[in-house]
């Protein structure tokens, strides 16, 4: 049966990244989702929650919810946004009635690869992709949302595709949204040794499930001319998919 | 020690400058980290028993009066005098006069980071007494005069190297990098010590409140001589490291050394009930607990922050942390580092004096991952951001960017605004200006020429993408 899914862009991939939305649109299309884009929507309340600014980010986290109050399920491309919504604003003093659409919607927030696998029930990608790629695990998809396998399952079933793991791809690349602006030496030094294992690893292309991650990343491996692409998951996937041959 | 938590931020490039140091951390906590992580493994029922040691800890800190009653009057029962100190001039007072009363002049201790956190050894030096640290880490932490780096590796900054020189100068014994030769002068040494002297210091990592007896656990066996070898012990204890009974002891054993490096169980396990009995062949005639307050009430006012306390000193959050790895113990500036020394040490200090601290991670949340009591340290870090905001002590920069970010963020027509403001002017100023610690090491992202919301008004809202 078709899902109709409310597809929540993050701020900055609205911004930034919109190819890594247009992929999301086209899988979910693809898969027969009806798309709901509420167009009002803006940023979920992390950055002001993350740097302590709890009043603030109740303010964009009612705003938000109550943006997706009919929703059945929220989908973006985006470990770490999801985990905002799913996990964290609970911690906030949300208004009544938006704790209330909280409570209602908790369990349908999902990450982009967690969705396609545990809701539609696809468990294996059709598609092309000649590279060895690597995947960087990102820290909210992994500790608060345990997205691990999701994403490696699919990228193991494409067809060209060669998966190398990194060393420590659980280790943080020292994004953290402020954190990286507040103390640029200790998240260079970290996005330095995430840097020298995914060239470790011979990969030619990173993905991760959130781009913040890879915006962090490519910002030091184009500084430094490092010959690694990013790619967010969902741009490989349809990439990929796009790309799949007749007999697959 | 003197806190310097404060200067942080000042401090912080010294402290990542040293490139040694932190070449030492990284190795040694990344082996430690690993040790861990492969023995667990192989441990079916570990969320269980994380669940049964959360849940253990939790109950002993909801009542800790009452436990702390019953585990003083257990421990007088048993013949151990029990004071109570509510700071640590209080306890460093007691300690001196304990010693004055059995005038005990040369005392040897064992590591306890509730000395180092009241600044026991300088109080005892100024007044002229001898004291002597006799485990390996922290006696070459004395000879160099420095503070440990590291919960159960305190000498974890140094290399065998610096340890070789450092030996060859202070101890005048030839130099030599081999390590058994090294542990060997200091035995020696060490050994003399601990015949001679007259009053012997240790911690504790638990007190059982059903029997009053304490545990201590270690690798080296110098607790035990301190406890055993000199006519007087005094244990400093932290009013928070209680467990109920007895048999609570496997699963904590197992959390404690499992979490810390690996191993199924330290070398030395000791349970001391009492002083020496009549019967007894060896043990200190006299002992003391000295249960140590010095800010740890406070806590327990605040029911989010108060899971803190049900840490048990294991040092998996350090040598997990990438922010540790990165920086070391001493950047931290105070006794308790990585992640739980970034949550409780602007408790202990006052937010003003640690400012900083709890901002200085990623929030990867892996040291949540392996607390071996299931403490929500990353999101007890996020709280402690919350509390330095909300009393004020962020700038007013930050404040009203903050401001600003919400109330832009309120409003998608002005959201989308800015968008198409800020498309235009990064080509005309250089936004890396602005954020210069980002750009310094790394390219910024460029706003896109159509935005998401633009393409899909534009091309994708009637239902039908173009791929």
């Amino acid at each position: 049966m078709a899902k109709k899914v409310h597809l929540f862009i993050p701020c900055f991939v609205d911004a930034l990244y919109p190819s890594v939305g247009i992929s999301t649109v086209n899988i979910l299309r693809e898969f027969g989702c009806e798309i709901i884009y509420p167009e009002k929507q803006t940023c979920c309340g992390q950055p002001a929650f993350n740097s302590g600014y709890f009043g603030e980010a109740v303010i964009l986290a009612n705003n938000f919810l109550n943006l997706f109050s009919d929703a059945e399920y929220v989908v973006a491309p985006s470990g770490s946004c999801i985990t905002m919504c799913k996990n964290m604003y609970g911690q906030l003093e949300l208004g009544g009635k938006e704790r209330e659409i909280w409570q209602s919607n908790s369990t349908k927030f999902f990450e982009l690869t967690d969705f396609l696998i545990n809701v539609l029930k696809i468990d294996s990608w059709k598609g092309t992709f000649p590279a060895k790629v690597t995947y960087h695990d990102s820290c909210h998809a992994l500790r608060e949302l345990h997205i691990k396998n999701q994403p490696r399952k699919f990228l193991q079933s494409i067809k060209g595709l060669e998966l190398t793991e990194m060393e420590n791809s659980e280790t943080c690349c020292g994004f953290g949204g402020t954190f990286s602006v507040k103390f640029p030496a200790i998240s260079t030094a970290m996005v330095r040794n995430k840097s020298k294992w995914i060239i470790e690893s011979g990969a030619e292309v990173v993905t991760s499930s959130d781009s913040s991650c890879l915006m962090n990343i490519n910002g030091f491996l184009e500084r430094n001319a490092f010959p690694v692409k990013t790619m967010h998951i969902a741009e490989l996937l349809w990439t990929a998919y796009k790309n799949r041959q007749e007999d697959q | 020690m003197r806190p310097k938590s404060k200067y942080f931020k000042k401090d912080l490039p010294l402290y990542m400058a040293n490139e040694k140091v932190i070449a030492n951390i990284s190795r040694a906590t990344r082996i430690a980290a690993d040790k861990r992580r492969n023995s667990i493994e192989c441990i079916k029922n570990w969320e269980e028993m994380r669940e049964a040691g959360h849940r253990i800890r939790k109950s002993v800190i909801d009542n800790i009066r009452s436990n702390l009653d019953e585990f003083e009057k257990n421990a007088v029962r048993n013949g151990i005098i029990v004071k109570r100190a509510k700071n640590a001039l209080e306890a460093n007072e007691i300690a001196v006069e304990i010693a004055n009363e059995h005038q005990a002049k040369r005392i040897v201790k064992s590591k306890s980071m509730i000395t180092e956190e009241i600044g026991y050894n300088d109080y005892m030096i100024k007044r002229d007494y001898e004291v002597v640290e006799t485990d390996l880490g922290e006696y070459i932490l004395q000879l160099a005069g420095e503070s440990p780096s590291h919960l159960i590796g305190p000498a974890m900054h140094k290399s065998r190297v610096d340890i070789a020189e450092l030996f060859n100068k202070k101890l005048k014994i030839p130099y030599s990098e081999d390590p058994q030769f090294l542990t060997r002068a200091a035995r020696n040494i060490l050994r003399e010590k601990f015949l001679s002297a007259d009053l012997g210091v240790t911690g504790a990592n638990f007190g059982i409140v059903e029997n009053g007896s304490i545990v201590i656990v270690e690798n080296e066996g110098n607790a035990r001589m301190c406890f055993t070898l000199p006519k007087v012990h005094i244990a400093f204890i932290g009013m928070e490291r209680l467990i109920p009974k007895v048999n609570d002891l496997g699963l904590f054993m197992t959390l404690l050394s499992q979490s810390a490096n690996g191993q199924k169980l330290t070398s030395y396990i000791s349970l001391m009930k009492g002083p020496r009995s009549a019967s007894s062949y060896d043990g200190a005639e006299k002992r003391y607990y000295i249960i140590v307050d010095n800010g740890r009430s406070s806590f327990l006012d605040d029911d989010y922050l108060k899971q803190a306390l049900y840490c048990i000193r294991c040092s998996a959050c350090y040598n997990v942390c990438p922010v540790y790895q990165n920086i070391g113990g001493h950047a931290y500036g105070w006794v308790y580092q990585g992640p739980i020394g970034a949550v409780i040490t602007p408790q202990f200090l006052g937010l003003e004096n640690a400012v900083a601290l709890p901002f200085a991670s990623s929030l990867c949340g892996s040291c949540t991952d392996v607390c071996p009591v299931k403490i929500p340290l990353h999101h007890l870090l996020l709280y402690q951001r919350n509390r330095i905001v909300k009393s004020g002590n962020t700038s007013s920069l930050e404040k009203s960017s903050m401001k600003a970010f919400t109330s832009i963020g309120k409003s998608d027509k002005k959201f989308n605004r800015v968008i198409k403001l800020g498309r235009v002017m990064q080509n005309l100023i250089p936004f890396g200006a602005f954020v210069r610690g980002w750009s310094r090491s790394r390219e910024l992202p460029r706003i896109a020429n159509t935005t998401f919301h633009e393409w899909w008004d534009s091309v994708a809202k009637n239902g039908k993408s173009p791929n």
